[in-house]
């Protein structure tokens, strides 16, 4: 009772936290690199427990990203939608992949992301993005490791505590 | 025997995932369609601002935090140091307000002359930058002041300087400032020098704007002011927009690109001013009610007898 109330916490916790990074300032030349929180987040979560991460939830909080960020409506929920179906279908074997793998693969996905961002955004007929698009991926990939092993740690923290 | 008994389900399960994942795009895909034809999403967000708002605010604190004990711990010697030079400046505004009093005077005098009913004084309301940014690609602000302030989408936003942008979208109690630089801004000007006329087209960069497809022959050097011209509407006639930095040729060699710092410190944050419309801004004529030509078959003819 008591450990699924604090993993209900962390959970949501976790979620609203990136929103909020999501809409931190950060200085002029940090701008092109932050990352996309709520996705990395989310592969988190989908790794961890896919049982609690299914593509209704991912549109879900996909359209509160849209409502905060105030672009176009329907934007991010596509884009995670698309994240999460690739994710659960190679859930299985990303698991197990040593850390520097994993990064990798969130690279990829991150990357697939800003292809789908820079596809929704050409047809909505903006002008292109500059080469800096591109870095966000990047420091995603980089932030995965730091990530993961704060969750982890923070779980089992919880588990020690509880038992 | 157990395996294909195991691969039936697995491959239901992968198809009710697409179908499933093929559904969620279809509704992503209309709300996108939808919000690009329609731009219902700030009326979504005009309800739900009540979330937002304390949102936006929550994201940012740290950086007002951050800014307030920066304050707080400033040396002694640096506050006097800012303390002296705003004291000179004060003086020096004071002086020139008090020129520009007497200008007031002298204009309000002709004016008075000509019966001009139109009133020229500004209409400004201060507001704060709340600051958070929604996506580094766009460049926009957010400013603490919304409908409930009196903000209306369209009015221009100014800080000491120049022309800062304009208001593009507002909430209860915040509104979504575009700036100038926005790549997706266009902003009419004239050069104060000649008189010349142009747009300036936001970049994407911060300090810098464009005159695209300037004649080559035009009259313009580097170092030339830019002020608004107030054709257009939005903008009011005669702040500053930018200082030309370069002039080179375009690709074609046709026409002339200028690069323009922009006035305006638009990298800051702190206050901004909220201009209310000018109820007399400089627009294009209101079309004449379209009355078309006298019907000649049946009014003229008798009228010529």
């Amino acid at each position: 009772m008591n450990r699924t109330r604090a993993h209900f916490l962390l959970f949501w916790g976790s979620l609203f936290g990136c929103y909020l990074l999501q809409l931190m300032p950060l200085p002029q030349t940090l701008l092109p690199l932050k990352p996309f929180w709520l996705a990395i987040v989310l592969i988190y979560w989908a790794l961890e427990t896919p049982e609690q991460v299914t593509l209704g939830l991912a549109f879900l909080l996909g359209l509160a990203g849209d409502v905060f960020a105030g672009e176009l409506l329907g934007e991010q929920a596509l884009r995670l939608c698309i994240l999460c179906f690739i994710l659960l279908r190679f859930r299985s074997r990303l698991r197990f992949f040593p850390m520097w793998q994993q990064s990798l693969a969130v690279l990829a996905l991150l990357l697939n992301d800003r292809i789908v961002l820079l596809m929704v955004r050409a047809i909505a007929g903006q002008s292109p993005p500059p080469a800096s698009f591109w870095l966000a991926p990047l420091t995603g990939a980089l932030a995965w490791p730091w990530v993961f092993l704060l969750f982890d740690d923070l779980r089992n923290r919880w588990r020690a505590r509880e038992s | 025997m157990s395996v294909p008994r195991s691969t039936g389900p697995l491959f239901t399960a992968d198809a009710a995932n697409t179908l499933r994942l093929i559904g969620y795009l279809a509704v992503a895909i209309v709300l996108m369609v939808a919000d690009h034809r329609g731009a219902y999403l700030p009326r979504v967000r005009y309800t739900l601002s009540l979330a937002v708002e304390p949102m936006y605010r929550l994201a940012a604190l740290p950086a007002q935090i951050a800014r307030e004990s920066r304050l707080v711990l400033a040396d002694r010697e640096r506050l006097t140091e800012a303390n002296t030079k705003l004291g000179q400046d004060l003086l020096l505004a004071q002086a020139r307000l008090n020129r520009l009093s007497e200008v007031r005077e002298q204009n309000q005098r002709l004016q008075e002359l000509l019966a001009v009913q139109r009133s020229l004084d500004l209409g400004v309301q201060l507001a704060h930058i709340v600051d958070i940014d929604t996506d580094p690609n766009r460049h926009r602000l957010v400013i603490d002041a919304g409908a409930n302030q009196g903000v209306q989408v369209g009015q221009a936003v100014l800080d000491a300087t120049g022309i800062m942008g304009q208001v593009v979208e507002t909430l209860p109690n915040i509104s979504t400032v575009m700036l100038i630089t926005d790549a997706a801004h266009a902003l009419p000007v004239t050069v104060e020098r000649t008189g010349m006329r142009a747009i300036a087209r936001g970049t994407g960069a911060l300090d810098a704007l464009t005159l695209p497809s300037v004649p080559v022959s035009a009259d313009l050097k580097v170092g030339d002011r830019l002020l608004t011209s107030g054709l257009g509407g939005h903008f009011p006639a005669g702040f500053p927009v930018g200082t030309i930095r370069e002039i080179k040729p375009d690709a074609s060699g046709m026409f002339a690109v200028a690069a323009v710092i922009p006035s305006a410190a638009l990298d800051r944050s702190g206050e901004v001013l909220v201009l209310h419309q000018l109820i007399d801004a400089v627009g294009p004529p209101t079309p004449i009610a379209d009355t078309g030509p006298p019907a000649p078959s049946a009014e003229s003819p008798a009228h010529k007898k």
